[in-house]
Order: C-alpha cells, then sequence, then structure tokens
C-alpha cells in the first residue's frame, strides 16, 4: 500500500512551520504508524532530504513518548491506543494523512512533530510523589486498601503523561493528566499524608504553565491512549475545595506527649 | 479573604464560581418559569402575583441585586477562563480539532452571549416597559384592579407582548439556546464541583437533559399558547386602553372590564 502525507515541517521553535506533502514508498499494511514513518524518512535522506522528526521511544504503548494528531485525533484513528500500536492496515490505500503536533502554549515545538512536554514533569515535580519512603514490597495485607479504591488507583495510575489529553482538548487543558496523577496517589494509603499539599500544588503549577481550564467537553477520556475517566477530573475538583477549605498544614503545637 | 483570593486565581476556583453562580441562576429560571406559567390561569391570578412582588420593594430589590451580583460573577469568571483557554492553544490544527466532545459543549461561549443579549432585551421588554421596542405599544397604559386597588395589567401585557410574532420568535430562539446551555452546564456543575462517579454520572446527565428539555417547554409553551389565541378576548378589550388616552374613567377600559369580572 502506498499513502500521501501532509506533515507540519517546522525547522526549530522559533522559525514558522508549514505542512509538506509526501508520498509515501511502498508500504507493508501490517507496519505500524511509526515504522511507516521510519520507512518514509529513509527514503527522505537518500534522496538528501532532512527527515520528518517525531517522538517515539518504546513503541509498545506503554512509555508516553510518542505523540502526533493525525486526521485530527491525537494517536490515530483507534480508541485507547497510543500512536506507536496504530497499524497501516487501519488507512485505506492511497489515502491522505495529516500529520500534525500536540499544539499546545505549554508544549513548544522543537522541531517539526516533536514539542517539548517538560511542563508535565514540572507538574509532577510540584506534588506528583510520596516524600518519605514507603518501604519495599509489603506482605500481602499487611496495608488493608479496599479493593474498588486499589483498582481506582491502578486505573489512574495507568496514565503514561503523553499529554493527548491536551492536544484533544479545545481548550489545551491539562485537567485528565494532572488529576489522573493526582488520584493515583491520594486513593492509597501512602499518598495520604500529602494528599491536601499535593492536589494544592499540582493544580498551582498547572495553572503557571498556562494550560486552559475544563469545559467538560470529553475530549480527552475520547482520545487518551489509557482510556482515564473524566471522574478523575471530578475527584480532583472535590480535593483541590477541600484541601483549599482546610488550608495549609497547622503548626505543631508545643508540649503534649513524646 | 484570603481563601476567596486563591480561589480566584486558580483556574479551578474559577469553574467552582462558574458552577455555584450557575446553580443560583438556574434556580431563578425555575422560580420565574414557575411564576409565568400563572398566565395559563385566570388574569387575576397572574396579576395579583405581579402586584405582590411589586409590593415587597426590599424583597424584589435584594433578589435583583442578588441575581445581578450572580450574572457579573458568572460573566466575568467565563471571560477570564475563555481567554485563557484560547491563549492555550495559539495555532490550531488543520485536521480537525476537539475530537470526541459533546457538541453543545463547544458554544456555551455563543449561547451564554445570546442569553446575555435576550435578558437585556427581556428586561428593557416587560421591566422597564420600554414602548420603542414592543411592537405594541406603551405597556405602562395597561392597568386593572384588583380588590378595588389599581394596578398594572400584567396578564394583558404578555398577552399583547407575545400576539407580536417577531417578539415571540425572538423568546423562542433564546429559549432554544437556554436549553442548550442548560443542558450541558446543568450537569458539568456537577463535574467542576466535584460531584460525580461512574454511577451517578449518567443519572447527572440524563436528570439534566430532562430537567433543560422541561424548562425549554415551560417557557416556549407561553407564547406558542398565546399566538394559539390564548387570552385573545382579554387583549382585545386591553388594545382599546392603548389606542386610548390615559385612563379617566374606569368604564372605558380594561380596568372597567375586569372590576365588572371581579364582582
Amino acid at each position: 500500500m502506498k499513502v500521501t502525507l501532509k506533515v507540519w515541517r517546522q525547522k526549530d521553535q522559533k522559525a514558522p512551520g508549514g505542512f509538506q506533502i509526501y508520498q509515501s514508498p511502498e508500504l507493508n499494511p501490517n507496519m505500524s504508524f511509526l515504522e511507516m514513518l521510519d520507512v518514509v524518512n529513509e527514503d527522505l535522506a537518500g534522496r538528501g532530504e532532512d527527515p520528518i522528526a517525531f517522538d517515539h521511544d518504546c513503541r509498545e504503548g506503554i512509555c508516553g513518548t510518542c505523540s502526533l494528531v493525525i486526521d485530527g485525533k491525537p494517536h490515530g484513528p483507534h480508541q485507547g491506543v497510543a500512536t506507536c500500536q496504530t497499524y497501516m492496515r487501519s488507512f485505506r490505500n492511497g489515502v491522505e494523512i495529516v500529520i500534525e503536533p500536540f499544539r499546545a502554549r505549554p508544549f513548544p515545538i522543537i522541531k517539526d512533530l516533536v514539542c517539548d512536554r517538560k511542563s508535565f514533569d514540572r507538574i509532577q515535580q510540584a506534588g506528583g510523589f510520596i516524600s518519605v519512603r514507603t518501604g519495599s514490597t509489603p506482605d500481602a495485607n499487611s496495608i488493608l486498601i479496599p479493593k474498588e479504591n486499589s483498582d481506582l488507583a491502578m486505573d489512574a495510575a495507568q496514565c503514561i503523561g503523553c499529554g493527548a489529553c491536551v492536544a484533544a482538548c479545545k481548550n489545551a487543558s491539562a485537567m485528565l493528566f494532572v488529576s489522573a496523577k493526582v488520584s493515583h496517589f491520594g486513593l492509597l494509603p501512602q499518598g495520604q499524608p500529602e494528599r491536601h499539599r499535593r492536589v494544592t500544588a499540582m493544580v498551582q503549577q498547572m495553572d503557571e504553565e498556562g494550560f486552559g481550564a475544563c469545559t467538560v467537553t470529553g475530549s480527552c477520556e475520547a482520545v487518551c491512549p489509557k482510556s482515564i475517566s473524566l471522574d478523575f477530573i471530578a475527584r480532583m475538583n472535590r480535593d483541590f475545595a477541600v484541601a483549599l477549605l482546610k488550608g495549609g498544614p497547622k503548626k505543631p503545637s508545643s508540649g503534649g506527649a513524646g | 479573604m484570603n481563601l476567596l483570593r486563591q480561589l480566584w486565581r486558580s483556574s479551578l476556583g474559577k469553574k467552582y464560581a462558574m458552577a455555584l453562580t450557575g446553580v443560583a441562576l438556574f434556580g431563578f429560571v425555575v422560580g420565574h418559569l414557575l411564576g409565568n406559567l400563572q398566565v395559563f390561569g385566570a388574569p387575576e391570578l397572574i396579576n395579583s402575583y405581579a402586584h405582590f412582588l411589586k409590593s415587597k420593594p426590599g424583597l424584589l430589590w435584594g433578589a435583583r441585586l442578588g441575581l445581578l451580583s450572580c450574572v457579573a460573577l458568572h460573566i466575568v469568571a467565563a471571560v477570564q477562563l475563555t481567554l485563557l483557554n484560547r491563549s492555550a492553544r495559539p495555532i490550531g490544527y488543520a485536521g480537525g480539532s476537539a475530537y470526541g466532545s459533546a457538541w453543545k459543549s463547544r458554544y456555551m461561549a455563543l449561547s451564554g452571549s445570546v442569553i446575555l443579549a435576550f435578558v437585556i432585551y427581556h428586561l428593557l421588554h416587560f421591566t422597564a416597559m420600554q414602548p420603542g421596542i414592543n411592537g405594541v405599544g406603551d405597556f405602562n397604559k395597561l392597568k386593572t384592579t384588583l380588590a378595588g386597588e389599581p394596578v398594572a395589567d400584567v396578564y394583558a401585557m404578555m398577552i399583547l407582548g407575545f400576539q407580536v410574532p417577531w417578539v415571540s420568535l425572538v423568546y423562542l430562539i433564546a429559549q432554544t439556546l437556554l436549553f442548550l446551555h442548560l443542558s450541558h452546564g446543568l450537569s458539568s456543575l456537577f463535574q467542576s464541583l466535584g460531584f460525580r462517579n461512574h454511577v451517578w454520572w449518567p443519572r447527572i446527565t440524563a436528570a439534566s437533559q430532562i430537567v433543560s428539555v422541561v424548562v425549554f417547554i415551560g417557557y416556549a409553551s407561553i407564547p406558542v399558547a398565546v399566538l394559539a389565541g390564548l387570552g385573545r378576548d382579554h387583549a382585545q378589550k386591553a388594545k382599546a386602553a392603548l389606542s386610548s388616552q390615559p385612563l379617566e374613567s374606569p368604564e372605558s377600559s380594561i380596568a372597567g372590564v375586569a372590576k365588572e369580572a371581579l364582582k
């Protein structure tokens, strides 16, 4: 099979970008989308042209490095799948495919289809962790966690931080990512001591990065390669309100036991 | 104060403000609808209700100022959030965008703006009673008597007002947009305030849809019923009062007719 690619090319962050059209060489329909780009790049390099820059790493859907908005949908035509696990058999022979980078002010484009997602790292660094070492794998049932909570926490922990939620949202809002990271710890006992500090710090960092606000359009949920639910956004909204109402940690009173 | 400042500075806090003022404004929408539906009763029913509201200026102005501050807060938060959202994506997509979003959710700013314009028209139409914009005449001249007291004939004003087809059309368009705004906003406010889980979300969205439809039918029924002939006889008599000069003799006007009816 062969396809036509309409690809966003941009030399660097400052240079203005634009679309260019490329004809692919003969492709195997069982190639992944990224393998197709590899083949196109090999062809471009052979002709002495600058290959198309794109992000990729594990290519098995767990690292969150691949991006791309394919025909208007982040991570291509399927639900619950990242670009790296999208295959050329999902496209018709001879079709034109529009490939764009993830677009948001907090995700500046570095080159072509590669954008800088360090804003997500800074949000994580603001509170997406547990400060105190919780020990290695505990014995089973030494810390009791309700099944529903552990299931939900694992759903949230599926987030690979790819940024598709931001790319899809009409407001470029990062609420789904931040709420998944907040809920992941907020649902487990080890995350409780810092629960309120975490949500306020992460939301504050999210706002500082310049992401938009949530208008409950549902785009993020629809494109998330890990099918993370909007429910987590509601959970974060609730946690943030409770955290603000309760205020910061109280100063320890003098004296007392011990 | 510190807490409020912290709330207002965060995008989540502004969404809380949108949601809470939305609840208050929805409360008004329901209350106003119940008041208006009295037009389906005898003229005295809605006239005495209107007179009751007018006779409690403290209550009336308290409610008006409360609503006005809710409207102001709702609009200021909406404008600031919209500007934030626009600035978060300086370059848009060529291959289509907002995949998987509910279409009503994409037009909240538009539907909200039209509703605001309508509210201003509605206030000029029936509250300030500007004769130039109603296509009928001076509504201030419509008077009737209740228990011997001269009061405004709100019933006649509504009937005459909605007998003008373009006025009814404006109201119906505005109600359609209110329906769109509510059918997304009512469920979303639960999300913004954090009252949602996977069990309750389908119930919340379904209930919001039903309530929005009921509100739409309720409001739309009034102009439609008037165009279909509701209160036509009453309006005929009231129209005579509009064309005549200031009411001197009660017998020549609707006031006299109403007096007869009350006896």
